[in-house]
């Protein structure tokens, strides 16, 4: 079959491999239909995230039809089945899956004693990722074998296209997470960093969650118009005053409630110069990721206000100012998504037309134009925002 | 990276896919060479800064180990940068200091001394490193900038097919 290939750092190749099959009775195999390039793809891509390995196949936002199950998926999964799978690979049975908490799924990734080490304690297996996840074959391909697959899938109608359902697995739930993690009230301005995919749902989920007003804060010109259109006011953080604008907005009191939809590539410009010292730390392995965003929310929000960060951290970070989030008495809340905690409640919104994630997807492509996707989403050229691949 | 994945224990399954034949990548003509250029630049940045009194001693230029160890630190700089995610500011560090160089060494190459026939050779050298900087930077900012003009506008997605207002006062 056909697959993205991860073979070192900016090097992703469509390559010619071989086709996966059952190795646990409880997998499943399928065909994949549609799947995508995300924004964490990019982290992987420029090789931020540790313990990738040659070899490895991307890809963690996929969806398709099943073609093969497992004897113990059986009850569950049958041939045929259209499902969108989970980026989260999860077991279904442990303590944190029956709590819901699907991302920190104590069995379902396979090299759980490095992740002991390296995390404290093992997060859930994820697709297409760091081996320190597992390192599970991605869905940028043209099958895809689902570990716990009776556990690791979401069902979706026939009535519903694969634009409109595609993104339950990664993005949607995401940005859901994101906004939710806020605890919005009717009087809160929720801010948004970064018009990505993710700051684009977190932007509509903040609204049908009931903000009293969403803001959202980029300098990509077609990014904050899409922004705008959900419903944001925008701020330019290139001709723009963030802090200025911010307390403008919310009558010098600064907002309730701050998401970082941005993570560990946040924009380097000489107007920031803490960006440049990240920048170059980052180059040469002082710093993993780059944390402007963290560092701006923390000073801008509110005194008892809530900061959520759905935005990829890998590792270490540099120069966060705790004691004024300690004074301040911020909350932080963040994490990998618990993706199958809000798909239920999701799809249902999207059948019922409360909202059509497809509205992301500027470009469409085969899987053997992936790697030049990857070089377009990249490089924000042809106002990319979302691809989406068809193998 | 391989030899760590093995000390760690990251292993593969045995039935993860396997490589048949490579594609089409995302690495093209001039990501390789900003890549070569970078290695390049951390080798020779790595010479003058710790054989910088050789350096000084085939050129003609005893006394100025201190600049060419200065050098050395900045084509480090640049070659690092070289090998970043966006390469072109690195090779345009490598430009500017290809400049301060041939400045050195065009001083070198005029002196009365019995070595600047070497000092020669390495201005003719760096010159065409030069061209050949020049050459990638181009083929990278064509690569990969975002070129100048319209974008796209995005207004007419909401992504509410029932509408803003309607979707400000969903209840559940």
């Amino acid at each position: 079959m056909k697959a993205l290939v991860w073979h070192g750092k900016q090097d992703i190749r469509c390559d010619q491999v071989s086709d996966p099959g059952i190795e646990d009775p409880r997998d499943a195999i399928i065909k994949v239909t549609s799947c995508a390039i995300c924004g964490s793809d990019l982290h992987l891509f420029h090789n931020f995230i540790p313990a990738m390995k040659n070899g490895d196949i991307m890809g963690h936002e996929m969806m398709g039809e099943v073609v093969e199950v497992g004897s113990e998926a059986k009850g569950k999964l049958k041939k045929g089945d259209r499902i969108v799978v989970p980026f989260t690979i999860t077991c279904g049975q442990c303590d944190q899956c029956r709590r819901g908490n699907f991302s920190v799924c104590e069995r379902s990734n396979r090299n759980k004693e490095m992740a002991d080490k390296v995390y404290g304690h093992s997060t859930a297996g994820l697709f297409g990722y760091t081996h320190l996840t597992g390192g599970y074959p991605g869905g940028q391909a043209e099958y895809l074998r689902v570990p716990f697959a009776d556990s690791t899938h979401i069902k979706v109608p026939d009535n519903l296209t694969d634009e409109q359902v595609l993104f339950l697995g990664d993005i949607f739930p995401t940005g859901w997470q994101a906004a939710v993690n806020c605890d919005i009230e009717p009087t809160d301005t929720v801010v948004v960093w970064g018009c990505g995919p993710v700051g684009q749902m977190a932007i509509r989920s903040a609204i049908l969650l009931g903000a009293r007003q969403v803001v959202a804060i980029d300098c990509i010109a077609e990014r904050l118009s899409m922004a705008q259109a959900g419903g944001a006011i925008t701020i330019n953080f290139q001709t723009e005053s963030v802090i200025e604008r911010l307390n403008d907005l919310t009558s010098g009191k600064g907002p309730e409630k701050c998401i970082d939809a941005v993570g560990l590539e946040s924009h380097v410009s000489m107007g920031q110069p803490d960006t440049l010292l990240d920048r170059a730390k980052q180059a040469v392995m002082m710093e993993s990721d780059r944390p402007h965003v963290v560092r701006e929310m923390i000073y801008v929000c509110r005194p008892g206000g809530i900061i959520s960060i759905p935005g990829v951290y890998s590792g270490l970070v540099d120069k966060i100012p705790l004691g004024i989030a300690m004074n301040k008495g911020l909350s932080f809340r963040m994490g990998q998504t618990h993706v199958k905690r809000w798909t239920d409640d999701l799809l249902r919104r999207i059948e019922e037309g409360q909202i059509d994630p497809s509205f992301v997807i500027t470009h469409t492509a085969t899987l053997e134009e992936g790697p030049e996707m990857y070089k377009l989403f990249r490089d924000k050229q042809d106002s990319c925002i979302k691809v989406v691949l068809k193998p | 990276m391989s030899m760590l994945m093995k000390v760690a224990g990251l292993t593969r399954s045995p039935g993860d896919p396997r490589i048949l034949s490579t594609g089409p990548g995302t690495l093209a003509g001039p990501d390789h060479l900003a890549r070569g250029l970078g290695w390049f630049s951390i080798g020779l940045g790595m010479l003058e800064l710790f054989g910088a009194r050789r350096v000084t001693r085939t050129l003609g230029l005893e006394g100025y180990e201190w600049l060419i160890r200065a050098c050395g630190a900045r084509e480090i700089g640049s070659g690092v940068a070289c090998l970043s995610a966006n390469p072109a500011p690195g090779v345009a560090a490598r430009i500017a200091g290809d400049a301060l160089d041939i400045a050195t060494l065009a001083v070198a190459a005029r002196q009365g001394d019995v070595r600047r026939g070497n000092a020669q050779i390495a201005l003719l050298a760096v010159i065409g490193v030069t061209v050949l900087d020049v050459i990638c930077h181009q083929a990278l900012t064509a690569r990969h900038a975002r070129p100048p003009g319209p974008r796209r506008d995005y207004h007419d997605r909401s992504g509410f097919p029932k509408g803003l207002a309607y979707a400000r006062n969903v209840q559940g």
